[in-house]
């Protein structure tokens, strides 16, 4: 009997003093500071994309044509644009249209991805063929250029039936582009994200658990959602965490390419756009106007990447030297 | 391994098939009637009727469709529309191709030359400084947009920089380092590629390098690198013959991913420096409404893109022994 007690109080004293995993994991990526700056840029970028109206001085499309292309000043401190914009509020606003992206195809990434990873992982057979097969054609683009043909193609079709269903003034709010946006960041997004559900459900569904739980009659989604899902969370928020930047950066790219939100709606790269060709003419006088904002998107870019990177060694502790 | 050679040779053309039925809906029927797009909304019906037969868009979508395919495969890839009204979007597309392909094999020449080296380097040292510092800048390289690149190092790089200190009255004027490409384009040996083509290949390189030292540290630790050593090989042998030469498989799967990468450095790059390749022609198209160039840039890229990640699986094989019994 005494073996057992000592064992029992060891276990005890073990449970109080040992932190719960995910504080276990805040602890590692605190000490990565690569993976704390990315965090807390994060943070701020979110934050500054919800208060953008209480931070921002004035207004993102108010013009003041005697302020024309001003340089960093006290009252500008951002320098202001052609039409006497200021810099500093565009980039604000710039800063929820690009969150207001990445969360919005985030979520439709994580309603397709994860049912459909998770199905083909599960059942495996011909539910997980055609979904594989239709991931396969989806990645048979390369890079980003099935978006960017969704995007050209599909936004004058929108906009042409919206003004021909009378809604005249929603085509020229610009809301239809964030639309249109999403939309081609959302119909690819999903297959990566659904392939890397399917491999973490392979590896999980072999767990003595689940086969347990299959055992006495526990319903399938049932069996998914409590005992597969999850097991495989982490390695799931990792890749969630990478994609974010790179929606951000897919956003960026539509929009300086012209095929994503349009001005005067603010988007870094629309502004950077909007004043590359000036920036070129009268190179380098208005350098601010193009550097800031990719500086921006590249910081934004970076952390979700440190962070991402952070948070994998930290619940990997085993993978950490291999990138 | 032959059945899986097979499935992927029987899957190819499914593959092919549904790419450009994808590309064929979106790019003729994704923005609307096609010929409103051709003519606007106010012409008269003689002139649509005209253009319907003339493009054959009076035939129902699945005829236009082989059509289409059957055209396309002798080289026409239909005409076009607004900008480049009436000329054969098949000739404007071989006009510029070679020029993005130019940059991008001496993107990958130059990333090689430098990512390779550095990244078996950090993978010898690992944990050192070097290693690090490798480690962090390779990351960043990777994540850093090409967006930003394009204005930050044209302005190191193509600008002359007066560095005035009125108290040590003290003057220096730096650069330009190296010349704008603006204007005229003068082929790929002129001095006014290294910018553009450096801004590519640091993708390339940061990729290489992370990827060499990954592999070499997977290698190192395998029981024939430990078998050569024991039978007393000079450490230079075990690293070049065994470890290295391993290590160096996984880099095969570049050659696929470089299509990926040639598409959005191709589309950024090309515009802001002038040069007159392809990606310039695509952006061009995809804001100016000409969707058959769309179209037929679309289909090129994502063929070739089917096919050179087809023959990464088919060398994987060739290159490492292991695979071909599993």
């Amino acid at each position: 009997m005494a073996p057992a007690t000592t064992l029992d109080a060891q276990s005890q004293t073990i449970a109080v003093r040992s932190p719960s995993p995910w504080r276990r994991v805040a602890g590692r990526v605190a000490r990565n500071i690569p993976g704390l700056v990315g965090f807390i840029v994060i943070i701020a970028f979110f934050a500054t994309a919800l208060a953008a109206n209480f931070l921002a001085p004035y207004s993102y499309d108010k013009q003041d044509l005697n302020q024309i292309e001003k340089p960093p000043s006290i009252e500008h401190w951002m320098g202001t644009d052609s039409l006497g914009r200021d810099m500093l509020s565009r980039l604000i606003y710039g800063a929820r249209s690009s969150a207001f992206v990445v969360i919005l195809v985030t979520v439709v990434n994580l309603t397709l991805g994860i049912p459909f990873g998770a199905l083909a992982g599960y059942f495996g057979g011909w539910v997980d063929n055609l979904i594989m097969r239709v991931t396969e054609i989806l990645f048979a683009f390369p890079g980003l250029l099935l978006i960017f043909l969704i995007a050209a193609t599909v936004r004058p079709a929108v906009l042409d039936w919206a003004r021909a269903n009378g809604l005249t003034e929603l085509a020229r709010s610009g809301y239809l582009d964030y639309a249109v946006v999403i939309l081609a960041l959302g119909t690819i997004g999903w297959a990566g994200l659904a392939r890397f559900v399917r491999g973490q459900v392979l590896t999980v569904g072999q767990r003595e658990y689940v086969m347990s739980a299959q055992a006495t009659g526990v319903q399938t989604i049932r069996i998914i959602a409590r005992h597969i899902l999850p097991n495989a969370l982490a390695p799931i928020i990792v890749s969630i965490s990478a994609g974010m930047g790179f929606i951000a950066l897919s956003e960026g790219y539509l929009s300086y390419l012209g095929i994503g939100l349009q001005p005067p709606n603010p988007s870094w790269g629309n502004i950077m756009a909007d004043n590359a060709g000036r920036y070129w003419r009268t190179f380098p006088q208005f350098i601010w106007l193009v550097a800031i904002p990719g500086a921006i998107l590249s910081a934004i870019v970076l952390a979700f990447a440190f962070f991402g990177d952070a948070l994998n060694e930290a619940l990997n502790p085993e993978l950490a030297d291999k990138f | 391994m032959a059945a899986f050679i097979i499935r992927r040779l029987v899957w190819m053309p499914v593959v092919l098939f549904f790419v450009s039925v994808i590309t064929f809906l979106l790019g003729v029927y994704g923005p609307g009637d096609p010929v409103t797009v051709m003519v606007g909304l106010k012409a008269n019906p003689e002139t649509i009727q005209r253009i319907k037969e003339q493009y054959g868009l009076d035939q129902p979508p699945y005829q236009q469709y082989l059509n289409y395919i059957a055209s396309a495969l002798q080289g026409n890839f239909g005409y076009g529309l607004v900008k480049y009204r009436d000329q054969p979007v098949g000739r404007i597309i071989a006009e510029r191709l070679p020029v993005t392909i130019q940059l991008n094999i001496a993107a990958l020449i130059v990333g090689s030359v430098i990512g390779i080296p550095l990244g078996i380097l950090a993978g010898l040292t690992r944990n050192s400084w070097f290693d690090y510092i490798m480690r962090f800048v390779s990351l960043a390289a990777i994540s850093i947009p090409i967006l930003f690149l394009l204005p930050f190092l044209t302005f190191i790089f193509s600008r002359r920089h007066d560095l005035v200190l009125n108290a040590l009255n003290f003057q220096i004027t730096l650069g330009p380092i190296l010349p704008m490409v603006s204007g005229r384009w003068d082929g790929i040996f002129s001095a006014k590629v290294i910018l553009p083509v450096f801004i590519m290949s640091l993708g390339y390189i940061a990729g290489l390098a992370r990827l060499m030292r990954a592999g070499l540290i997977d290698t190192l630790g395998q029981d024939y690198v430990r078998t050569a050593r024991a039978k007393g090989l000079r450490e230079r042998v075990v690293i070049v013959r065994h470890a290295m030469r391993n290590a160096l498989i996984p880099i095969a799967t570049v050659l696929g991913m470089s299509l990926g990468g040639l598409v959005e450095g191709s589309f950024l790059i090309e515009p802001w420096f002038g040069i007159p390749g392809i990606g310039q022609l695509a952006v061009d198209a995809l804001v100016s409404r000409e969707y058959y160039i769309v179209v037929a840039f679309t289909l090129i890229v994502a063929v070739a893109f089917v096919f050179a990640n087809m023959f990464v699986d088919l060398l994987y094989p060739i290159l490492d022994p292991r695979i071909r019994k599993s």
